[in-house]
């Protein structure tokens, strides 16, 4: 398992605009999700930890060891990351050379590799279709893709950005089982949504950026309970918790389930 | 006459077996707004491209059957009546930035631009586009810089600002926050009521509960049927369909709270007003949460 803190973390693409603003926080074992409104910096945050930009201010160390001292090499076997849009991600014409990709680059052995790279075919129910070129493939596949992609690389920590873009229900449970999967084998999951329900069913922590700041950091209740917080950044409670609350009831439910559970 | 008829609408991507859309009829009336619902890979994009005119026109394979908006064929108007017609907002926002743009602000202009609209005009519909969607502060910045939600708002603001009789959105929410989900949403109910005709594909069963006169499920390219959200989410068979009912429509099922129609509610508002009257009536519902 891996231990990421980071340490006053300050970006800018440019300098007269600041989009990081001192980030101080430190991840865990718990799966954790990222929300904020539109632009807040989400997406940037989460390419600063994977190395692909350079903070202008403060650190990130991965097991106490500043990241950009690690080769790029290095990062890629500690750190997978699945991008907003496959689009930015995938570039060969065949799912499997797509998904074997990873894993050749950061040196990992065949044996393990073609180990590796069916069982995350398999997590993304894509067995099958190894030779389709993922440009004939609908948006909610390629992004399967794009996830198969990086969970053959098997490094313990997996950031998903925005993963349930263009998902049905069914796709949705498919990332659920995944993540819970890597939570299972002791892997830290970090993913950006803006699916409050998905937020609500799957993740223990839930971090609330706001233009740049972390607004607010805590368990997955106490975040969807605070009403005004949730307000003040753009964002809503899950659809159970609203109901719940315009109902009246006292506690705080998220999901349907657990309302049930107490007939 | 109808705004928007489909009759017997086929469609087959080149190189692929099975057809992407199956013998699919129907028509809508001006200002109604439509939702297109049905698993990944069911034919929502498909039709949508259809809609907007760019099956067959952009998009070769076979095709069958045709689209009549306001009664003229899709098929056979030139893309210049096309464009100004119907608007379609892409599935990946990244799909329709131009790639020949240096601002999001000539992104958002590039089609009334085309349309020869005058400057001035063009203009005040660009500003008052992006401001509607929060993103004129964004007027001049790269548009591939743009963070996936606000390139996502640009490509809405693109089709708003070109005012079409007829609007098709290919999943348009999918990275924007909850609050810009529920603008662009209260946005579309508005130029419903103007007598816009509106086509939305969407996963998020609650707001297409919440947003659509009637709902159209589609699946393995087949109309199956179109209905008001109430009928349509009281169907028992939806999971054959892999689609699943508003999580409201879950609840009220599992306790069999209906409405006076016999069906199920669909959205928050309404699910709250019957089990606000099962608990006077005392009908021994959800007491246990006093
Ligand atoms: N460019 C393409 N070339 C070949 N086949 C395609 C292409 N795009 C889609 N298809 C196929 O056509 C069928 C309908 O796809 P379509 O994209 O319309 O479905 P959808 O309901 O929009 O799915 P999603 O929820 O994933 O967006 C699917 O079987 C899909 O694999
Ligand atoms: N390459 C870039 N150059 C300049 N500005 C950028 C670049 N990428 C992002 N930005 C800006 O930085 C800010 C933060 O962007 P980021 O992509 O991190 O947001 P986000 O929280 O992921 O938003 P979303 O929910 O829309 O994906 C935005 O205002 C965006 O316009
Ligand atoms: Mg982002
Ligand atoms: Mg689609």
């Amino acid at each position: 398992m891996a231990r990421i803190e980071i340490e006053d973390l300050y970006f800018s693409y440019r300098p007269e605009e600041e989009i990081l603003k001192g980030v101080r926080l430190t991840l865990d074992q718990r799966p954790t999700a990222i929300i904020g409104q539109n632009g807040a910096g989400k997406t940037t945050f989460v390419k600063l930890l994977k190395g692909l930009l350079r903070p202008t201010g403060g650190r990130i160390l991965l097991d106490g060891q500043d990241i950009a001292g690690l080769s790029a090499a290095k990062l890629a076997s500690r750190i997978g990351m699945v991008f907003q849009n496959p689009n930015d991600q995938i570039f060969k014409n065949t799912v499997m050379a797509e998904v074997s990709f990873g894993p050749r680059q950061i040196g990992m052995p065949e044996d393990k590799m073609r180990i590796c790279c069916q069982k995350a075919l398999e997590a993304a129910r894509l067995t099958g279709l190894e030779e389709k070129n993922p440009y004939d493939m609908g948006l909610s596949a390629r992004k399967m893709v794009a996830i198969a992609s990086i969970l053959a690389m098997d490094t313990d920590t997996v950031i998903f950005d925005e993963p349930t873009i263009a998902q049905d229900h069914v796709g949705k449970e498919r990332i659920r089982q995944i993540i819970r999967g890597l939570a299972g084998e002791g892997k830290s999951v970090i993913a950006i949504l803006h699916d409050m329900d998905f937020v609500a069913d799957v993740f223990e922590r839930v971090i609330v950026f706001m233009e740049g700041r972390i607004l607010m950091d805590g368990s997955v209740r106490e975040v969807f309970a605070d009403r005004d917080m949730l307000e003040r950044a753009y964002l809503e409670q899950p659809n159970v918790t609203r109901l719940c609350h315009e109902l009246g009831y006292r506690g705080v439910y998220l999901k349907v389930e657990e309302l049930l559970h107490e007939t | 006459m109808a705004h928007v008829t489909a009759l017997h609408l086929k469609y087959k991507y080149p190189g692929s077996d099975t057809l992407a859309l199956h013998d699919i009829s129907f028509s809508v009336e001006r200002g109604e707004c439509i939702g297109i619902i049905g698993e990944n890979g069911s034919g929502k994009s498909s039709l949508c491209q259809a809609l907007a005119g760019l099956i067959p026109g952009f998009y070769k394979g076979a095709y069958g059957g045709k689209v009549l908006l306001d009664g003229q064929e899709a098929a056979h108007m030139d893309a210049d009546t096309l464009c100004r017609k119907v608007g379609l907002v892409f599935q990946n926002p990244f799909n329709q930035v131009t790639g020949a743009k240096l601002t999001a602000y000539e992104e958002v202009a590039f089609g009334l631009e085309n349309i020869g609209v005058p400057r001035e005009e063009m203009h005040a519909r660009v500003r008052e586009a992006m401001e509607l969607l929060h993103i004129y502060e964004y007027r001049e910045h790269y548009p591939f810089d743009l963070s996936g939600g606000q390139m996502q708002r640009m490509a809405i603001a693109g089709v708003f600002a070109m005012r079409p009789e007829i609007i098709v959105l290919d999943e348009p929410v999918s990275q924007l926050d909850p609050q810009g989900r529920k603008e662009v949403f209260e946005a579309i109910r508005t130029l419903s009521g103007h007598g816009i005709t509106i086509f939305l594909a969407e996963h998020n069963m609650e707001q297409i509960a919440a947003f659509c006169d009637r709902v159209a499920l589609l699946h393995e390219g087949r109309l199956i049927c179109m209905d008001t959200p109430a009928r349509l989410f009281s169907r028992d068979d939806l999971e054959t369909y892999g689609v699943e009912a508003p999580v409201f429509t879950k609840l009220a099922r599992v306790l069999q709270v209906r409405g006076q129609d016999g069906l199920f509610p669909v959205t928050l508002e309404e699910t709250k007003r019957l089990f606000m009257e099962k608990r006077q009536t005392g009908a021994g519902v959800l007491e246990w949460l006093e």
